[in-house]
C-alpha cells in the first residue's frame, strides 16, 4: 500500500475525568511507533521525578503549563498518527461537566468517537452526556471502550453489564454503528493488540476499527452544494474574461456539462469547467477545494451558492436550530446577534427560546428565559436575509451555523439547523 | 469502496486552500509569513493553487534577523519573482539600531526572540489584520492546542484560555479595532505530510534541506553550522559533516542532522524512521520546558 493512498480519519475521545482518555491516546501513539524518541525521554524523566513506577503515557497528551499544574486538560487539543492504512487526527477533548462546549468542538469535525467508561465505575451521569452530544452532532461511527479491565479481572460478567447498560440507553439515540470493545488502555490489552487476558472477547481490537471502519459515505453526496468563497478574477491580459468561483463542496457530486442554478439569483447555467490550479477535474466532491466557472456571465459573489437545479436546499429566514451555547454570558430572546454559516454571514434575532434539554435524561425543560453555558437549547432564529440551508441530518455543512456576538466579535452558539 | 473519497493528502490540500481562500475573502490586509523554511513554502504553493490563474492576492512578509542562511534568501527572491507576489522585509538588524530590541549576548546568544519585536513591528506598520503561517500543531505540545484562526490581542499575545472555539467549517475572522489574527492553514499537517505532499507535487526546497558537506560545530548534542554568527565556546572544534536540515531557523540556533538522504525518496524513508522530533535540534525550544508556550503567549508565531 502507498503511504500517499491512504485516507483520513478524524475521531473525538469523550469521558469522564480518569477514566483513561490521555492513557489511552498515549498508548494508540505508542503502540503505533508515532513517539519520538525525545518525547519519550521526556515523559520518562517526568514519570521518574513524580516517582510513578511505570512510564505515564498521559504525560505525552497533557500538554500546556497552566493544565500540568492542575493536572486536567483544560481545552480541545489535537494529536497526529498514521498507520499504513490510515491517517489520524484526535480531538482530544476533556469531560468535565463545564466543558461541553468543548466535546460539541471536538465532535463537529469528527467521523468517529470514541467513548470511555470505566469498566469500575459503569455507565455515570456523564456517559449518558457523551453519547447524547456524539448522536446529537451526528458523528456517524462509535466506539465504546470498557477501560481499565485490568482492574475488574478482564470479567466477561462485568463488561457485558456495561454493554448492556449503554444499548438501553443509546436505543434511544439514534447512532447508526456502535462498537464495543473491552480494553485496558495502560497495559495496552485490545488496543493496538489482542488481549491475551479476554479470550472470552472474539471482536478486533481498537486500532483495527479505527483502521477499517467505512467512512468513505460519512459525507452527502446526493445533494449538490457548493457555496461561494469568492470569485477569481485575474485580471491579466490572457485571462481577461476569466471569473472563477472559489470554493469547498458541501455535497453532492458536480461535473462539467451539469445544470446548475445560482442562489439566490435563481440564474440557471452550465458547468464549463472544475478546477485546481488549472487541472482540470472531472467529478468534484466534498470535501474538495475548487474552482468552478460557468457558460453564462453570472455575477455571483461570496455567500451565494451553486445547487442543482431541481433540488435545492430550504432558503429562508426564519430558522429552527439546536445550539450548544459557548459563552459565560447567558443569552436570552430577542438578543441580535451574527449569524455565520457556510460562507454566508448575517445579522439575525434570537427570538425565542423554545426549551433546554437536560443531557443526562433527554428530557425538555420548557418555560426558560435564558440560555446558559453548556446548554444545549432549542431556539428560533431570525435572519436579516435569507439563508440555504438544510437540515443538519441532512448535511453537517449546510446544516450548521454559529452564532457571534455582536459587540465583542466573540463565537457565542453552536447551533444545527432542525 | 465507492470511488468518491480523497486521500488523506488531497484531503489536508482541500482544507489549508479552503482556510486561505477564508482569510482572503474575511480580511482586509492578510500577509503570508514567509520563514523560508518548507512549511512557508508549502503555505505560498498552497496560496497559488488557491486562486489560480489569479496571483496571490495578499504579500509575503519575512522577518530577517539577519542570521539567515544565505540559501533561503536566494531561494526567497527567486520564488517571489517567479509568483509575482509583494515581498515585504522586516529587519532584526533595524530593530536593534533604531534601539527597539536588544541583543542578547553570551555564546549561546539568538536572536530568536528579537523577532517577536520585529514582527509586531512590521504587523503593525503594514496594518496587518491577519497573519497566515506554517506552523503545525504535531510540531510542539504549545501548538497542539492552537486554533486556525488564532485571536491576538492588541499586544500580539496569545491567551490559550481564552480563545474562539472552532466548529465544523466556520471560522469566525470578525474583531475590534486593533486585534489581529494568525492563522495557520496547515494545522492538521504532520511533517511526513508536508514531505509526501512536497514529492507528490514536486516542490521545490532550498538545498539545505538536501544532505550536503558543512563546517560544523557540535554543541550540546546539536551539530550547528560554522558560521560568523557563531562564537566557539573553549573545547569546540569544526568538523566539517555530511549533514542536511529538518527546518530552517537561524544559522546559529538550528540544529542539523547526520545524513545522507539527497533526494525526497530517501528523506521520507529517513523521517519515517527516525527517532527525534524536528523541533528537538532547537536550541530555542530547550531553553524551559514551556519555552515555545511563553514564546507564543509574547507574540510569537
Ligand atoms: N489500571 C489501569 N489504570 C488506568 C488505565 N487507563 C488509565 N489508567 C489510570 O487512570 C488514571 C487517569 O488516566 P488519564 O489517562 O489521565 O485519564 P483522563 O482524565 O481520562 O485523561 C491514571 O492514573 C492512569 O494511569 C487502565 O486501563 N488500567
Ligand atoms: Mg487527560
Amino acid at each position: 500500500m502507498n503511504y500517499q493512498d491512504i485516507e483520513l480519519l478524524r475521531f473525538t475521545t469523550a469521558g469522564s475525568v480518569d477514566d483513561g482518555k490521555s492513557t489511552l491516546i498515549g498508548r494508540l501513539l505508542y503502540d503505533s511507533k508515532s513517539i519520538f524518541q525525545d518525547q519519550l525521554d521526556a515523559v520518562e524523566q517526568s514519570s521518574k521525578s513524580k516517582g510513578f513506577d511505570y512510564v505515564d503515557l498521559s504525560l505525552l497528551t497533557d500538554g500546556l503549563k497552566s493544565e500540568r499544574e492542575q493536572g486536567i486538560t483544560i481545552d480541545v487539543a489535537y494529536r497526529y498518527f498514521a498507520t499504513p492504512k490510515r491517517k489520524f487526527i484526535i480531538a482530544d477533548t476533556p469531560g468535565h461537566i463545564q466543558y461541553t462546549r468543548n466535546m460539541v468542538t471536538g465532535a463537529s469535525t469528527a467521523n468517529l468517537a470514541i467513548i470511555l467508561i470505566d469498566a469500575r465505575k459503569g455507565m455515570l451521569e456523564q456517559t449518558h452526556r457523551h453519547a447524547f452530544i456524539a448522536s446529537l452532532l451526528r458523528i456517524p461511527h462509535a466506539i465504546v471502550c470498557v477501560n481499565k479491565m485490568d482492574l475488574v479481572n478482564y470479567s466477561e460478567e462485568v463488561y457485558d453489564g456495561i454493554v448492556a447498560n449503554f444499548k438501553a440507553f443509546s436505543s434511544k439515540l439514534g447512532i447508526n454503528d456502535i462498537q464495543f470493545i473491552p480494553i485496558s488502555a495502560l497495559n495496552g490489552d485490545n488496543v493496538v493488540n489482542r488481549s491475551e487476558n479476554m479470550d472470552w472477547y472474539q471482536g478486533s481490537t481498537l486500532m483495527y476499527h479505527l483502521e477499517t471502519v467505512h467512512i468513505s459515505s460519512d459525507h452527502n453526496l446526493i445533494d449538490c452544494r457548493f457555496p461561494i468563497q469568492s470569485v477569481i478574477r485575474p485580471h491579466t491580459l490572457e485571462n481577461q474574461d476569466y471569473r472563477g468561483f472559489a470554493g469547498r463542496i458541501d455535497g453532492g457530486v458536480f461535473k462539467p456539462g451539469d445544470k446548475v442554478k445560482s442562489l439566490p439569483s435563481g440564474f440557471v447555467s452550465t458547468i464549463k469547467t472544475i478546477e485546481l490550479n488549472g487541472e482540470q477535474i472531472s467529478e468534484a466532491f466534498a470535501p474538495m477545494s475548487v474552482t468552478m466557472t460557468l457558460e453564462d456571465e453570472i455575477d455571483n459573489s461570496r455567500g451565494d451558492m451553486i445547487v442543482r437545479e431541481n433540488n435545492v436546499p430550504e432558503i429562508g429566514q426564519d430558522l429552527e436550530v439546536l445550539v450548544t451555547w459557548m459563552s459565560t454570558k447567558p443569552i436570552q430572546a430577542r438578543t441580535k446577534v451574527v449569524v455565520k454559516h457556510t460562507t454566508n454571514e448575517s445579522i439575525g434575532m434570537v427570538k425565542e427560546l423554545k426549551y433546554k434539554i437536560d443531557i443526562n435524561t433527554l428530557h425538555r425543560i420548557e418555560n426558560i428565559d435564558k440560555v446558559e453555558m453548556n446548554d444545549i437549547a432549542r431556539m428560533s432564529i431570525r435572519t436579516a436575509k435569507p439563508m440555504f440551508y438544510d437540515a443538519y441530518k441532512k448535511n453537517r455543512q449546510t446544516g450548521s451555523l454559529i452564532i457571534i456576538d455582536e459587540q465583542t466579535n466573540e463565537t457565542i452558539g453552536a447551533g444545527m439547523i432542525i | 469502496m465507492s470511488n468518491y473519497v480523497i486521500n488523506h493528502l488531497k484531503e489536508l490540500e482541500s482544507e489549508a486552500i479552503f482556510v486561505i481562500r477564508e482569510i482572503a475573502a474575511q480580511f482586509e490586509n492578510p500577509v503570508l509569513l514567509f520563514s523560508g523554511g518548507k512549511d512557508s513554502i508549502l503555505l505560498t504553493h498552497l496560496a497559488k493553487k488557491a486562486f489560480y490563474p489569479a496571483k496571490i492576492p495578499f504579500p509575503l512578509i519575512h522577518i530577517d534577523t539577519g542570521h539567515n542562511f544565505p540559501e533561503t534568501i536566494e531561494f526567497r527572491d527567486n520564488l517571489v519573482e517567479k509568483l509575482g507576489v509583494k515581498l515585504i522585509v522586516g529587519s532584526v538588524q533595524e530593530a536593534i539600531d533604531k534601539g527597539r530590541a536588544k541583543e542578547e549576548t553570551g555564546a549561546d546568544a539568538s536572536r530568536n526572540s528579537l523577532q517577536i519585536v520585529s514582527l509586531l513591528d512590521t504587523l503593525e506598520e503594514y496594518k496587518v489584520d491577519a497573519a497566515m503561517g506554517g506552523a503545525r500543531r504535531d510540531e510542539e505540545k504549545a501548538r497542539a492546542k492552537e486554533r486556525f484562526f488564532s485571536h491576538r490581542d492588541e499586544f500580539g499575545q496569545w491567551d490559550p484560555k481564552n480563545q474562539r472555539p472552532e466548529l465544523w467549517n466556520l471560522f469566525n475572522g470578525r474583531k475590534n479595532y486593533g486585534e489581529h489574527f494568525r492563522v495557520f492553514p496547515i494545522s492538521n499537517w504532520t511533517e511526513m505530510d508536508v514531505w509526501e505532499y512536497i514529492k507528490l507535487e514536486n516542490i521545490d526546497l532550498p538545498s539545505l534541506y538536501f544532505s550536503h558537506q558543512r563546517d560544523c560545530v557540535v554543541r550540546d548534542g546539536v551539530i550547528l553550522a560554522n558560521s560568523e554568527f557563531i562564537k566557539l565556546k573553549e573545547g569546540e572544534k569544526v568538523e566539517n559533516m555530511t549533514i542536511r536540515y529538518r527546518t530552517c531557523g537561524d544559522m546559529p540556533i538550528t540544529g542539523a542532522v547526520e545524513s545522507e538522504a539527497d533526494n525526497l525518496d530517501k528523506i521520507i524513508e529517513e523521517i519515517a524512521t527516525t527517532r527525534t522530533t524536528e523541533r528537538g535540534g532547537r536550541a530555542d525550544d530547550k531553553r524551559a520546558e514551556t519555552a515555545m508556550e511563553d514564546r507564543k503567549k509574547q507574540g510569537y508565531f
